[in-house]
């Protein structure tokens, strides 16, 4: 019974049927629009693809013009790991990613809290600065703050790319912010008149409303570090042992002298946690870009 | 009759109780408030403010990192913008990534986002296509890219060969290489996509229908609805695509290492490569600070970085008085 309700109710609300020419240019539009779009998919899939059948082949093939790998060499996947040492290079990249993301959360949600939720002189100037903080090209402070690790003997660690998250990070708390702003006063007030202290309302209101910014927030951070490379770069370059994924990946080809199979089977290995990641968490990534980008 | 003073001694005295508990609940407030700002107040100085004065004062010495500063007043500057031959290059390979990326990215997004809309199956599924290729990691996506274009066994250029087109090298010809690195980027748009089609789906639609009663065209409709109403989203996409244009890096970096078939770690022979096609200003200032250890004249050039900055978005910000459109009820 529902079913059928279901499917009458539209058709008693729409208006009347428009004239066939309508219908047939409406037809051809929504045609010509799915086309476009097919189109544009196979261009956007194309890389994967590729890479991946690349991944298949054996050296001389990949080397030849022919594009559909046969045999299929499986076995690439699992040379992959005796070309280089992947696993030392995914547990400095998790032990990096997890570190930061730890860091990122226990300093930014306070600091968000307080620039959102609290009133006091100097607030809006302060938040500000986390704007400009945020703007301005990274670059502009690496000198000094290489100095620095350099000083303290900490070049050729991942030290100096994990401590500073602990010290808050502007991009997580211009996030935070804006998702702890769009939550109601009234509940704040609620546990206010229940005898709540701010940092209980803090910790039993907020955090449990704003979950998902949260989630985001994770997700991003982590994502920033496995994929970041310039940090890696610049403090482990000289320490092999150090490395991560993205800068072993990096240097897979022309180190090691791997041929492109290889080298697009270890490519292909990295991207595929990243894609698993955001089809569990699909909710958190969107929820996180339209935060960033529309309410602003 | 001696009641009326008693009780105002008794109010004045209530009063500076209430006072005093009023002052103490401020302090306990402002306590409150530095504790939970603590770790940006340390943050910020630590990683922001200090370096940036030790920026500036650096970019007028000579700094090896081994043996102390050594004050050379306006050397480094007048090397900076009179002899360094490689500035130049650096600066004209950023401003034409600024030039070409920064539009091309705006409009490929948004274009992406517009037929979205369009769409009435499988809105899920071309989504998350379109957005599959941000996720994946830089370093990845561009060696990706460098062995798809790569000019004699790639992919894509044996494709072009079968349909009788005339292949590129690609990220081996100083004239391609750019214009791979942007087919790099915009393959990976898919955040601002997303922050697009945002937008689009919050554009009111009684404004839509009020310009099917006038009479609208699509283009207009397009004119004079769905652009102004968007135009906060495009001016965050020129703000950011600007300052990612100014620090771009990785992609540049991994592709010209890859390319020219030198380890990256290696250091500079390979980079810019093809004939500085690639070096862009970070990658340049990287060397400089990095390869070489002229941190005085790296310092001088993030200097010139940070003006470009400060000038570039505030010139940006200015002008969008002129051409932003927020709705009044919007926050």
């Amino acid at each position: 019974m529902t079913t059928v309700d279901a499917s009458v109710e539209p058709r008693s609300l729409s208006r009347r049927k428009p004239p066939p020419s309508v219908r047939r240019r409406r037809l051809l539009v929504s045609v010509a629009d799915h086309s476009i779009l097919i189109a544009l998919s196979v261009m956007f899939l194309a890389p994967f693809v590729f890479i991946a059948l690349t991944a298949l082949m054996s050296n001389q093939q990949a080397l030849s013009p022919r594009l559909w790998p046969e045999p299929f060499h499986w076995g690439n996947f699992v040379d992959v790991f005796h070309t280089a040492p992947v696993w030392r290079y995914a547990l400095n990249t998790t032990l990096y990613a997890s570190l930061a993301t730890i860091g990122v959360l226990v300093s930014s949600i306070p600091v968000a809290y307080a620039l959102s939720r609290l009133r006091w002189r100097g607030r809006d100037a302060v938040f500000v600065l986390v704007l400009v903080s945020l703007m301005l090209p990274f670059q502009v402070t690496i000198i000094p703050i290489y100095v620095v690790f350099a000083k303290l003997h900490l070049v050729g660690t991942l030290w100096p790319l994990i401590l500073p998250n602990f010290l808050g990070d502007a991009f997580s708390i211009f996030l935070l912010r804006q998702f702890f702003l769009t939550i109601p006063e009234e509940y704040a007030d609620a546990a206010r008149v229940d005898g709540c202290g701010e940092l209980r309302i803090l910790v039993s209101v907020f955090l449990r409303l704003a979950k998902p910014a949260i989630a985001a927030v994770a997700l991003f951070q982590f994502l920033y570090c496995f994929n970041d490379f310039f940090g890696p770069l610049l403090y482990t370059s000289e320490a092999s042992n150090h490395w991560t994924l993205s800068l072993g990946l990096s240097q897979f080809r022309t180190i090691y002298q791997v041929e492109w199979n290889l080298t697009m089977a270890a490519t292909l290995m990295f991207m595929v946690p990243v894609i698993i990641v955001f089809f569990l968490a699909q909710r958190a990534f969107v929820e996180g870009v339209t935060l960033t980008g529309v309410k602003g | 009759m001696t009641s009326a003073p008693v009780a105002g001694a008794l109010a004045a005295g209530v009063e500076r109780d209430r006072r005093r508990a009023k002052r103490k609940a401020a302090w306990r407030r402002r306590g409150l408030v530095l504790g939970l700002m603590s770790p940006w107040i340390l943050g910020f100085t630590i990683f922001f403010a200090y370096p940036l004065a030790m920026s500036a004062y650096l970019s007028f010495t000579h700094y090896d990192l081994l043996s102390s500063p050594r004050w050379v007043g306006l050397a480094n500057y007048r090397y900076l913008f009179e002899q360094d031959q490689l500035v130049w290059p650096a600066v004209k390979n950023t401003l034409w990534m600024m030039a070409v990326f920064v539009p091309a990215q705006a409009l490929f997004a948004f274009g992406l986002a517009f037929m979205l809309t369009r769409a009435r199956y499988g809105v899920g599924v071309f989504r998350t296509v379109f957005y599959l290729p941000a996720l994946a990691p830089v370093v990845a996506a561009t060696l990706g890219f460098v062995y798809l274009l790569n000019p004699g066994t790639g992919p894509v250029n044996i494709l072009l060969e079968r349909l009788g087109i005339p292949t590129p090298l690609w990220f081996d010809s100083p004239q391609w290489s750019k214009p791979s690195l942007v087919l790099l980027g915009l393959w990976g748009t898919g955040t601002m996509m997303i922050i697009f089609l945002a937008a689009l789906i919050d554009v009111p639609r009684q404004l839509y229908e009020s310009a099917d009663l006038d009479g609208a065209g699509p283009l207009q409709r397009l004119r004079y609805v769905t652009l102004p109403s968007i135009s906060p989203v495009i001016l965050f996409a020129v703000v950011i695509g600007v300052i990612d244009s100014l620090q771009y890096f990785t992609q540049a970096y991994v592709a010209s290492a890859i390319a020219s078939g030198q380890a990256a770690s290696e250091g500079p022979t390979s980079i810019g490569y093809p004939e500085n096609s690639t070096l862009f200003y970070p990658v340049l200032l990287y060397l400089q600070a990095f390869s070489y250890f002229n941190m005085g004249y790296a310092s001088a050039m993030t200097m010139l970085l940070l003006g470009v900055a400060l000038v570039v978005t505030l010139l940006i910000l200015r002008s969008s008085k002129l051409w932003v459109f927020y709705q009044g009820a919007r926050r």
